[in-house]
């Protein structure tokens, strides 16, 4: 079993740690889109584990110093997302966290799509699907090119995966061992008119990125230990890049979005918003 | 006066300054799509592996990974050709390029008409106003050998992104090798006072034809070569304008859009005057010998001529 290396980030976080940083996330999520009027709540509740793990236990980056050129890398291709990323950058350092009440807001440097020169810490300006992982390939080429061992990190959305210039991105990144490129899979199995399976499906899944040479990994994506692991498993392979397809839920930790499609895109009003937080503070009790 | 003689593809000069500039600079990569040996990307891809990334026929991916390698400081060229660049990747160039500013620079070959017999599939006759819509990208043809040297130094200096096109098809050499040019600031090419002809690329030549056929009937002209279409050059547009009060634009593009539609509007805010545009009249062209297009659809010196004529009186 690979262990992964956890001392890029300082203070080092247990696992327990993580889980409450993943649902003060989310309760981030929830108040930045109920404030901001709209904002995406399924697809960011579902990568928050993958997203929360990255940023507080595996990238090496330093909020003192954003651009510190020998960074690791992370793109949101799934750049709806960005509430998420948003309060994971607030918890990591790398913005004030009384930024996140002005999301979505006229003038607000945190807009629905980010704009990477408004964010500290954001690396591309994403939003349109299929381009963030065509930029990554191209940040893990240039690691290359310096002879580094920084390594970029991207989280894929499925629907997402419908875009030809993903399969694009991914042949070149195989066919240039793109070995320093991880891609995490947020497979919650929903999009916008509805479920993956019903509009185009991607499955096999497994097989259709093996076919295309990458190496592999399925987990729960809402599994910090699995997270964990596989990375650790994706860091320590050569020659290859990486997808870990994550099975997550859409909506996750909010009862009545949880693999609910509808909650793709959506505003909360005054009720929506109370029982949202009533599910997320009873999870957080628990734990 | 420069060699008229000789003739080279600007698309060839592309490739040798690309290697001088990747033996200066170490920042420059370069990206390809599979047509290295047309683009001319090839020399480089030879002289610098390391730093040459073939794509394959995936001209949008290739785009997004460009700016990707911006990102980190590299000065990625990307070449491909214009039709495609400027159409399959053109969201990529606007979105992941443009919008955040990085610092790409678009170096596209067969621009125009001027690839002739392979067709309307790979004439890029719609790049020029497709491209200048785009906020925050360059946009320019560089007319020969010399300037499209100097061009492309130039743009390597210029802090954002840039499109350039050039030629499949070899063009007549008319600059000189301390010819100086700047991204943004056009060339008085010739002098005169009756009409200014406004052109760019490799219309530059078709160009001083048709000013010549006018001297001999007494009708001088202003010949500028707007190499740059944005940022235009709109002082020296007005400049001439204001003498000859007749503007012609001359481009191997569709009449919408491009030159003619920039110079439409910088002398409609401006200095109202009397306007002709010469290109392609919202019309693909077809697979042809380049002259024979030329003429077929009225973009060569004789209509050039006409065109000029039709201002006058």
């Amino acid at each position: 079993m690979s262990t992964l290396d956890t001392s890029a980030v300082q203070p080092a976080r247990s696992t327990a740690d993580l889980r409450r940083s993943c649902w003060r996330v989310r309760h981030h999520i929830i108040d930045m889109i109920y404030a901001g009027g709209s904002g995406h709540p399924g697809g960011s509740l579902s990568c928050t584990e993958i997203l929360t793990t990255l940023y507080m236990s595996i990238l090496r980056v330093d909020p003192a110093h954003p651009d510190w050129p020998d960074r690791d890398r992370f793109v949101l291709s799934k750049g709806h997302a960005s509430p998420a990323l948003y309060a994971v950058l607030a918890e990591r350092g790398f913005i004030p966290l009384d930024w996140l009440p002005t999301f979505n807001r006229n003038g607000s440097r945190l807009q629905k799509h980010l704009d990477m020169h408004l964010v500290p810490g954001a690396e591309a300006s994403t939003g349109s699907l299929g381009q963030g992982i065509s930029m990554a390939v191209g940040m893990a080429l240039a690691a290359k090119v310096d002879r580094s061992q920084r390594r970029v990190y991207v989280i894929l959305g499925d629907g997402e995966c419908q875009e030809g210039q993903v399969w694009e991105a991914a042949m070149a990144a195989a066919q240039q061992q793109l070995d320093n490129l991880i891609v995490y899979l947020d497979y919650n199995r929903l999009q916008t008119d509805g479920s993956v399976d019903d509009i185009s499906s991607l499955e096999p899944i497994d097989e259709r990125w093996r076919g295309s040479r990458w190496h592999v990994q399925h987990i729960d994506g809402h599994s910090i230990e699995q997270i964990m692991e596989a990375t650790a498993v994706a860091q320590a392979t050569l020659g290859q890049p990486h997808i870990v397809i994550c099975d997550t839920v859409k909506g996750k930790g909010v009862s009545f979005m949880e693999n609910r499609y509808e909650w793709h895109a959506q505003s909360l009003n005054e009720q929506t918003y109370g029982q949202a937080k009533r599910d997320l503070a009873a999870v957080e009790e628990a734990l | 006066m420069a060699d008229t003689q000789k003739a080279v593809a600007t698309r060839e000069a592309y490739g040798e300054v690309l290697v001088e500039l990747g033996r200066e600079n170490p920042s420059i990569v370069v990206l390809e799509a599979d047509i290295s040996k047309s683009t001319r990307t090839a020399a480089f891809a030879k002289a610098f592996p390391d730093r040459f990334f073939n794509f394959g026929v995936a001209e949008q991916n290739m785009m997004g990974a460009a700016a990707g390698l911006a990102t980190t400081g590299k000065i990625p060229f990307v070449s491909t050709y214009a039709v495609f660049a400027s159409m399959r990747a053109c969201e990529q160039i606007r979105t992941f390029i443009c919008y955040s500013h990085l610092n790409v620079k678009i170096a596209v070959s067969h621009g125009g008409l001027n690839p002739a017999n392979d067709g309307v599939t790979h004439q890029a006759t719609e790049d020029l106003g497709i491209m200048t819509t785009i906020p925050g990208l360059a946009v320019m043809m560089p007319a020969d050998y010399y300037a499209t040297k100097a061009l492309v130094r130039a743009a390597v200096g210029w802090h954002g992104p840039v499109y350039l096109r050039f030629t499949r098809d070899p063009v007549p050499i008319i600059y000189n090798p301390d010819d100086e040019f700047a991204i943004g600031q056009a060339k008085l090419v010739r002098r005169g006072q009756d009409v200014t002809l406004v052109t760019l690329g490799d219309m530059l030549h078709t160009t001083l034809a048709a000013a010549d056929a006018l001297a001999h009937q007494g009708f001088s002209a202003d010949v500028i070569d707007m190499h740059t279409v944005k940022p235009l050059d709109a002082g020296a547009l007005l400049a001439s304008a204001a003498r000859t009060r007749r503007v012609v634009t001359i481009e191997d593009h569709q009449i919408h859009g491009g030159l003619g539609g920039a110079v439409a509007e910088a002398l409609s805010e401006n200095l109202p005057t009397p306007l002709r545009r010469i290109g392609l009249r919202d019309t693909f062209a077809e697979s042809g010998q380049f002259g024979e297009l030329l003429h077929k659809y009225q973009m060569d010196a004789e209509s050039i001529v006409s065109a000029a004529l039709s201002l006058a009186g």
